[in-house]
This record gives structure tokens, C-alpha cells and sequence, in this order.
């Protein structure tokens, strides 16, 4: 059996402790162990941003993440960001501007969108368009998703774009 | 008609005339999808995500050959690892049977492997990792067969067979009791697995009528779905013997009668239970190996056992679109009126048949009815190599057929003097056409997405000032490209029937179980369906409960493909509800004295049509009906089976109950340095019917539009040999967000008779005109034309550079 090894973090706002083998993926370790199915399998090389989560605040791909490199970090995933008042306003910008279809890619772009606000409170059409560059959708053509963010981003204070259904 | 997108057209409900206020309509309106809050929050449960106590894991073991003869494979050492509870070779499953589209295809391979994706072995493990180890135990010794790389190979005189002797079932197998499912399949003497041929009028007439001629080759490329959500399944049987699957399947009525083919059990005893799908685009429509082998494998261990993908396995052993070599011959009088179309085609059908080698019956419609040509001969012939196959992709071959013919309309009016836009205008089709081929087009708003789509792109004043600086200094060049689609919008009768049942309920509080056959892929089809029924029966959306994905509950569908889903589902969804609006109005008239049709529903009551004046609310009239000596709850159903007819064997019929039109005209930027392509602007119209939700029908062009966009200029799955060289997000190009273009869309409401408040369906039209209005923009940026797909920078600087060969029709062929 391959190594394991204790660890302990932050997970959405509570602590935990546990015993992780030393292979495995955060992305693993938290749909496997721990049950947090929200966070998606799509790849598993870092290639397509369905597993995104938030680390120490900056988000990254939980495939491509050790879980023994989680020890003494704070992660939220998409059930902890979609507990937060930002993440409450993304999910009712995602749902209200048509930007879910199959809804695979959504939590990782929930997660996504929730730390470019962060970082960026005034993100406009480009910026919102190279934050989530690394995730990939299939269904929708991105414009609703963008449209999403842009309003959402609105509502936290920032200048909104103009309408949900602009173009470019 | 021709309503602006953005501003909802009149109001076309005959209760509204002179009514103040009007009657409220959900039609039109932008409708949040009803399961997008559980999908943003990351509570919706896929596959993936469903652990089924006492589950075991499969994993698969495929060849590592493309084409070799089994000599033996030993499982021994895999069989004695701690954890593993079943590990299965062909031999195990003597009564297996093939699968598939012409049932050429064993889940677990026999006696030889045809590509490099085939199923050699299979194991049932505690964990995945067990499973995972246990195939590296497996030791498999092959003898290598030549490579059957090209449909050139596969046709020239002495090349090797793919399927060359009978390969299937023991038929002496106790376990085939059922007789009529094929046992074996019969083999190919010839590496040529299906013919399509049609004609219509006298081609050698035509031409001889004609002024001008033109004749191509076109080559189109191998793409693959990238659902997000990778492949997966659990099987379960009970101790009677009855399956339970959870699949993501788009065919769960067809599949259960597959798979009890397979099992060689009634398929009564087949329970199918679709949790959300993460993706589907046409790729779930066949059955692949992998569910058969999980089920064998459940079947054997009497456990529950669940296997997903990997995403290397999702690109290696998941359909592709059809890739495809296509001759097309054209021609026209002077006066811009076609006069033939001569087609050949050549199917590269991989090892084994699934759908793609069928999209012919979609390409013979854009060939001979899209516009109106007198005459016209299709040939498609698939053929067998060693490659990955085809399934049916978004589009079904339509992608293909629409890039050949319209960069033909494009050069015939060239060669007439015609500017694009007139010349297609003098042949596009009119509403009450019949075509030579049976289609009727009883609505067509052709002529209205041509004018619409080119007048909002400033089309023909751009194309002439682009190409008056093909000979300017500046190396980046713009273009514009126009492409016009015709899909079917009304179902597709390919089966013997195109139905759709539901089986609706009112509960005692007024609330709605909407229980439909229709699948729900995403594309937002229990949304639209919840809409259609609360229209009817005067209900907030909130009043709906939509169950979809259990055949023990829901009646008979025949599937979530050729855009069906709106008019079929809807039509039978309008339907119960009208037959539930008809008793309780009955109901409510015997009660007050008035007559049924002085009645109506609005607001959740119960009111009278003329005033509004409400009578009854609509739960209290319920409770009294159930809770009264009549005693009688509201339950209806209804069937709908569209008034299309199965085309006969010269595949001429009038297949679809409407036709969906679309123009997309496409604005490029061309890097003539880097051949660097950007889609910058994309302007569709698109004959759509009626907009029913207009948030979803938006989600589905523009979607479509991106998906398009990667069938242009980024995606290419590259075979080379039978090898799957780029099996990854890395080097699979997929759009994103920083590439998409602007989208203008308007849609064309021609108000289809017999569509679900006179929609037509629309999923997979925003895809199909892409490619071939990007590649007449390149033409108008650079004065080059590219004939094979993708427009990868590499391909179209070797094009624009004198360095690319135009793709060859071969000798083979």
C-alpha cells in the first residue's frame, strides 16, 4: 500500500483532520473521502478548471493539487462559496442569465468567477473573459457565463455592462 | 414574422384581442433554467457522483494494437490480486452479442482487435485502484495484422479485411433464448459496411443544361463531443434477475430493448435511470462496449458495479464526428438557376458501425433540398479501417454536407457574376415547396434569414471592400462568409415511430407532476416543457414538477436527438394538459351553469374567459372534485406521434414535421504571416419556429455557434495510423472564453403550424453553418480557398503559402 500521511486544514470554514494516502488528489479527497461531489472530475491534468477550488484564496485545479499538500491550508470548494453572499449573487447571476446548461463546468466556473470578483471588483468584459480562460464549457458558448459574471460583479458595487444579453 | 431579437413579436393568443389587461403568456419570455440553482451550487448529482452501496469498480482493459490477432490473454495473476472480484474476457461471455448500429461489434473481442480503443478484458474491483492494478496483471499476446490506416487502404484491391470472417455468440449458449437478436455478425467481404444512394431528376441532363460547372473535394476531419462529464454507468441486478441502470444514456426506451437483446432477457425486466447528464450532443445515442461489459460484470459478481472514463478514455473510446472525403459536382444556368449536383462521399467508418456511417440520410437533405436543384445523384459509401468510429454529433453530418454546397454557392456565383446573397436568394426555398426529395416545407423562412442575416452584417458591402484590399500591403486581412443550413425542426422518422408520451397530474393543491419520455441533456428541455403546460393551464411555473429519467415512471420516447425534443415532447405535453384544462373545465361548468368554453384557467383559478372574473381557485375546485361523491383526481396522458412519414428505401419522404432554416454570415480576421484565423463576428437568423423561452433558445445558438467555431479552427482529432495522437485538452484544442466572437442573432418566427405554439426545434442548427461561412471568409479575405478542415493556423498558412495539397480524390474511390 502506498504511503499515507496526517494532515489537517481548513475546509469551507471548518477544521478537519485526516489520514491521506500520499498519492492521492485533492480533487480526490474531497469527492471520495470527504463527499463533496460538487467539485468536478473533467480531466484530471488540469486542462478544463472543473475541479477548481479555492486554496488559501487563489483558485486552482484540485486534480493537479496533492491532498497531503492541503496541511495547513484553507480550501473552500464550490459548497462553501455557494454559502457566501457572493456566491449566493453568482448562482442567481449564473441561473437568471441563462448561463447553465448541462451544468458540469458550472461549479468550477462558480468558484472561478467567485475569486476574480475577489481580486478584481471591477472586472470587465476582458478581464471576466481571461479569468476563466482555463475553464472550459461545452454547452453554452461562454456568453451567458460572461454575461453572469459581469452582472454579479455589477451587483457588488462595480459599474455593471450593459445588458444581459450584449454581444461581444 | 421576422420579429427583432430582443423585442417579443405580437401576441398572437386570440383570448388577447381586445382584452384589458391581456392575458398573462410565458411564451416569449426568458426562462431561467428550473435546474440551474441545484447545477450552481454544485448539489446536482451526475453519475460520477452516485456511490450505490457495495459497489464494485470496473475498469476496462483495451488493446495496445491497433490491429492484431488475440493469441492468448492471461488473467491469472490478476484474478490472485487481493480485492479483485471478477476479471472477464470474451471467453467468459460466450453469450454475448454484437452491438451497434449494423451489429458488427462484440463488447469483448474474440478472436482479434480492429483499433486501438477495443475491449480486451475487463475487471470488477473494491476501488478503482484495485481494478486499475489488476490490469496491469493482465498479460495479452497479440499477432500483429497490417494497418488498415485510410478508406484508400481499406478499398484497394487485396487490402486487408476488418471484419473478414463471422465473429459473435456461441449460438449453442443456453443463456440465447430469445430468438430474432442477431448472435453473430456475418463479417464483410469487402471493408465496405453500408451504401447510400439516391437520385433525383437525370444529373447528365442537368449538366448538359448547364453554363457553368464546378467540381470539388472536400476534407473534413475527425472531432470528438468533450462532454464535460466524462462516460459512465452502474449496473444492478436484483435477485430475480432484473437490471437496474443508471446511464446517461439519450435513447433510454431504445436502449432497454438493446440491452435485453444483449442479456437475451425480456426487456420488461430493464429499469434505466438517467441521473443529469453532463453533456450528450449525439454522443450517447448508441450503445458502446463499456455498458454491456459493466453490466456482464454485475451480472457475474451479483454486485452493483460502476464505472466512469477517464478523459483519455473519453477521447480514445467515445464516437468522433464522421470524418469524411466528399466530391461534389455543380452547376448553374447563367442566369444563377442551379441545375445539378453530382455527390460523392467516403465514410471513414472506423472498426466498427455506429451512427456516422448513417448521417448520409442528413447530408442527402442539404444536397438535394436545401436549395432547389432539379437534379441530383448521392453516393456515400462507409468503409472499414482500424480507425476510432463515428457516432451521431450535433449536426449529423450536416456540418459536412453544408461546408461542400455552400462554398459551391459561392463559386457558381462567382462564375455567373452574381454577388452570394442574390444568388442564393434566386434559388433558396419558398414555403409549400415539396421537394423531389418528399420534404415539405409548410413553413420556410429561408428567404427571411438570407436577407435578415446579410442586411444586419452589412454583408455585401463589406465582402466587396474586402476584397478590394486582397492586394493591399497590410498582412492581416478580414473576410466575410455567408452559409445558409436546412435541418429537420419537426422530429426525425427514422424509427418506425417518432412519439413522445407524458403522463400528467394535477394533485389536490394544484400542483403539476409532469411526467415526460423526453430526456433532459441539458439543452433545457424540462424547462420548456414546464412552460408549455403552465401556458396551458394557467399555472406559475413554481406549480411543476418535471420527472424524466426513469422508464418505470415515464411513458415512451424515442429519444433526445435530431432537435426533436421542444415539438415532440412539447406537442405531447400541450397535449395532457389540454385533456386536463377539458375535464376540469367540464368539471367547472357543470358547476356553475356555464358553458365549458365561457371557462378558462389564469392565475392558478379558475376564471370566466370574456371578464377574468375568477369563480373557483384552482386547488380548493380540485380538493372538491377528488373529496366529493364524483371522486375524481386529474390525470391524464397524451402520445404524440407527429403527422411525418419514414422514408422509403430511395429515402424520399417527408421525414420531419417542419424544416428549421438558419443563415449565419461570419466575420474573420486572417493573419496571412501566422495563418492565425480569428472569428470575430458572428451574425445568425435563424427560422426557429416561434421563441419559446428565449434565455434557452439564446443558450442553444450561441452554444452551438462556439461549437462550430472549434469545428472550424481549433479541433482536431488527429488519427495517424489508427493512433489517437492527441487524447487531452492539451493538444485537443477546445474554444474559450477570450476566442468567441460577437453574436448578433435574430430569429425568423414563421409560426409553424404544427409546432408546439408554433416553434420548430433548433438544437442543432447554430452549429452546421459555421465552418463553411468561415471558409467562404477566407476566401473573401485572401482570394485562397481551403477545401479541407480544420482552419488550424498551420493549415491555412500552408494554404495561403502554395504549401498545401488540395485534398485528392483517390483511385480507391
Amino acid at each position: 500500500m502506498p504511503a499515507s500521511c496526517d494532515i489537517a486544514f481548513t475546509l469551507n470554514g471548518v477544521k478537519r483532520e485526516l489520514n491521506v494516502p500520499a498519492g492521492m488528489s485533492a480533487l480526490e479527497m474531497l469527492r471520495d473521502k470527504l463527499g463533496l461531489t460538487g467539485t468536478k472530475y473533467g480531466c484530471g491534468e488540469g486542462e478544463c478548471g472543473a475541479c477548481t477550488i479555492l486554496v488559501d484564496g487563489r483558485s486552482m485545479n484540485s486534480c493537479l493539487l496533492f491532498a497531503a499538500d492541503c496541511d495547513g491550508r484553507e480550501l473552500v470548494t464550490i459548497e462553501g462559496v455557494a454559502t457566501t453572499p457572493r456566491g449566493e449573487r453568482l448562482r442567481d447571476a449564473f441561473v437568471a442569465n441563462g448561463a447553465v446548461q448541462c451544468g458540469f463546468c458550472t461549479p468550477g466556473l462558480m468558484v472561478q468567477a467567485s475569486n476574480l470578483i475577489e481580486r478584481q471588483p471591477g472586472a470587465g468584459e476582458a478581464e471576466i473573459r481571461r479569468g476563466i480562460e482555463g475553464n472550459l464549457c461545452r454547452c453554452t458558448g461562454y456568453r451567458k457565463i460572461i454575461d453572469a459574471i459581469a452582472s454579479a460583479a455589477g451587483a457588488a458595487g462595480a459599474p455593471a455592462k450593459e445588458g444581459s444579453h450584449g454581444r461581444g | 414574422m421576422g420579429a427583432v431579437d430582443g423585442k417579443p413579436g405580437p401576441d398572437p393568443k386570440p383570448e388577447n384581442r381586445g382584452l384589458t389587461p391581456p392575458v398573462p403568456t410565458l411564451i416569449g419570455k426568458r426562462i431561467p433554467k428550473l435546474d440551474a440553482p441545484d447545477k450552481a451550487s454544485g448539489k446536482t448529482r451526475y453519475i460520477h457522483d452516485l456511490e450505490v452501496p457495495g459497489a464494485l469498480h470496473a475498469r476496462i482493459l483495451r488493446s495496445t494494437q491497433v490491429h492484431a490477432r488475440i493469441v492468448s490473454i492471461d488473467t491469472s495473476a490478476a484474478k490472485a490480486l487481493p480485492g479483485v472480484h471478477a476479471v472477464i474476457t470474451a471467453a467468459d461471455v460466450p453469450w454475448q452479442r454484437p452491438i451497434g448500429v449494423a451489429k458488427d461489434h462484440l463488447p469483448l473481442k474474440t478472436d482479434r482487435v480492429r483499433s486501438l480503443r477495443d475491449e480486451v478484458a475487463a475487471v470488477a474491483a473494491d476501488t478503482e485502484e484495485i481494478a486499475e492494478a489488476a490490469l496491469k496483471l493482465i498479460r495479452v499476446q497479440y499477432e500483429p495484422l497490417p494497418v488498415v490506416a485510410t478508406p484508400d487502404q481499406a478499398l484497394a484491391p487485396g487490402a486487408p479485411l476488418i471484419h473478414p470472417e463471422p465473429h459473435g455468440a456461441d449460438a449453442s449458449s443456453p443463456q440465447l433464448k430469445s430468438a430474432g437478436a442477431p448472435v453473430a455478425f456475418a463479417g464483410k467481404p469487402d471493408n465496405i459496411a453500408m451504401t447510400f444512394e439516391y437520385a433525383q431528376g437525370d444529373v447528365a441532363k442537368g449538366e448538359a443544361e448547364s453554363d457553368f460547372v464546378v467540381e470539388d473535394v472536400f476534407k473534413l476531419h475527425y472531432v470528438t463531443h468533450c462532454c464535460m462529464g466524462v462516460s459512465g454507468v452502474i449496473a444492478e441486478f436484483d435477485p430475480n434477475g432484473n437490471l437496474l441502470l443508471y446511464s446517461n444514456t439519450q435513447v433510454p426506451f431504445l436502449h432497454k430493448r438493446e440491452f435485453a437483446e444483449l442479456l437475451g432477457i425480456d426487456p420488461a425486466r430493464i429499469r434505466i435511470i438517467q441521473p443529469p447528464i453532463g453533456g450528450g450532443f449525439g454522443s450517447k445515442l448508441d450503445i458502446y462496449p463499456f455498458e454491456p461489459i459493466v453490466i456482464f460484470l454485475a451480472k457475474i459478481t451479483r454486485r452493483p458495479v460502476k464505472m466512469v472514463f477517464t478523459r483519455e478514455e473519453e477521447f480514445l473510446a467515445s464516437p468522433t464526428r464522421q470524418p469524411v472525403l466528399l466530391k461534389l459536382r455543380s452547376g448553374c444556368r447563367k442566369d444563377g438557376t442551379l441545375t445539378f449536383r453530382t455527390v460523392e462521399t467516403v465514410h471513414d467508418n472506423g472498426a466498427y458501425t455506429s451512427w456516422g456511417a448513417t448521417t448520409p440520410f442528413v447530408m442527402m437533405q442539404t444536397i438535394s433540398s436545401l436549395y432547389r436543384v432539379p437534379h441530383c445523384k448521392y453516393l456515400t459509401r462507409a468503409v472499414y479501417t482500424n480507425n476510432p468510429y463515428a457516432g451521431s454529433f450535433r449536426g449529423y453530418g450536416n456540418l459536412q454536407a453544408t461546408f461542400a454546397v455552400e462554398a459551391h454557392m459561392d463559386k457558381l456565383a462567382e462564375a455567373v457574376g452574381m454577388d452570394g446573397l442574390a444568388f442564393r436568394l434566386r434559388n433558396a426555398q419558398e414555403p409549400g415547396e415539396v421537394t423531389p426529395q418528399g420534404m415539405h416545407f409548410k413553413s420556410c423562412g429561408f428567404k427571411d434569414c438570407l436577407s435578415t442575416a446579410a442586411a444586419r452584417s452589412d454583408f455585401l458591402q463589406k465582402q466587396a471592400e474586402n476584397r478590394a484590399r486582397w492586394k493591399d500591403a497590410n498582412p492581416v486581412k478580414r473576410g466575410v462568409g455567408i452559409a445558409s443550413m436546412l435541418h429537420v425542426g419537426g422530429g426525425a422518422k427514422i424509427y418506425p415511430s417518432d412519439g413522445c408520451g407524458t403522463i400528467l397530474k394535477i394533485d389536490d393543491f394544484a400542483h403539476v407532476t409532469l411526467m415526460t419520455g423526453a430526456s433532459e441533456i441539458g439543452q433545457g428541455s424540462e424547462t420548456v416543457l414546464s412552460q408549455l403546460v403552465c401556458e396551458e393551464l394557467g399555472l406559475p411555473l413554481s406549480a411543476v414538477t418535471v420527472v424524466n429519467n426513469d422508464t418505470d415512471i415515464t411513458p415512451w420516447d424515442v429519444g433526445v436527438h435530431a432537435s426533436r425534443t421542444t415539438f415532440i415532447a412539447g406537442n405531447s405535453a400541450i397535449g395532457a394538459a389540454r385533456k386536463a384544462k377539458a375535464k376540469i373545465l367540464s368539471a367547472a361548468a357543470a358547476k356553475t351553469g356555464l358553458a365549458e368554453d365561457a371557462l378558462d384557467l389564469r392565475g392558478g383559478c379558475i376564471v370566466r374567459k370574456d371578464t377574468g372574473e375568477k369563480l373557483f381557485e384552482l386547488g380548493k375546485f380540485l380538493r372538491g372534485l377528488h373529496f366529493s361523491d364524483r371522486a375524481e383526481l386529474v390525470m391524464t396522458t397524451f402520445y404524440y406521434e407527429p403527422p411525418s412519414k419514414h422514408q422509403d428505401k430511395e429515402f424520399r419522404g417527408d421525414v420531419s414535421a417542419a424544416y428549421a432554416w438558419a443563415t449565419q454570415v461570419c466575420e474573420i480576421e486572417v493573419d496571412t504571416q501566422t495563418g492565425i484565423v480569428r472569428l470575430l463576428k458572428v451574425t445568425g437568423a435563424h427560422d426557429v419556429g416561434r421563441v419559446l423561452n428565449r434565455l434557452g433558445i439564446e443558450g442553444q445558438i450561441e452554444g452551438g455557434i462556439v461549437m462550430g467555431q472549434g469545428y472550424a479552427l481549433t479541433e482536431d482529432l488527429m488519427v495517424e495510423g489508427g493512433v489517437v495522437k492527441n487524447p487531452n485538452f492539451r493538444d485537443y484544442k477546445l474554444v474559450t472564453a477570450p476566442e468567441i466572437p460577437e453574436m448578433d442573432v435574430t430569429f425568423i418566427e414563421t409560426m409553424d403550424g404544427e409546432g408546439p405554439q408554433g416553434a420548430k426545434g433548433v438544437g442543432e442548427a447554430p452549429a452546421i453553418c459555421i465552418a463553411a461561412a468561415v471558409a467562404n471568409a477566407i476566401y473573401n479575405a485572401t482570394g485562397t480557398r481551403i477545401y479541407a478542415l480544420p482552419f488550424t493556423p498551420e493549415n491555412v498558412y500552408r494554404a495561403l503559402h502554395g504549401a498545401a495539397k488540395a485534398p485528392a480524390w483517390s483511385a480507391a474511390g
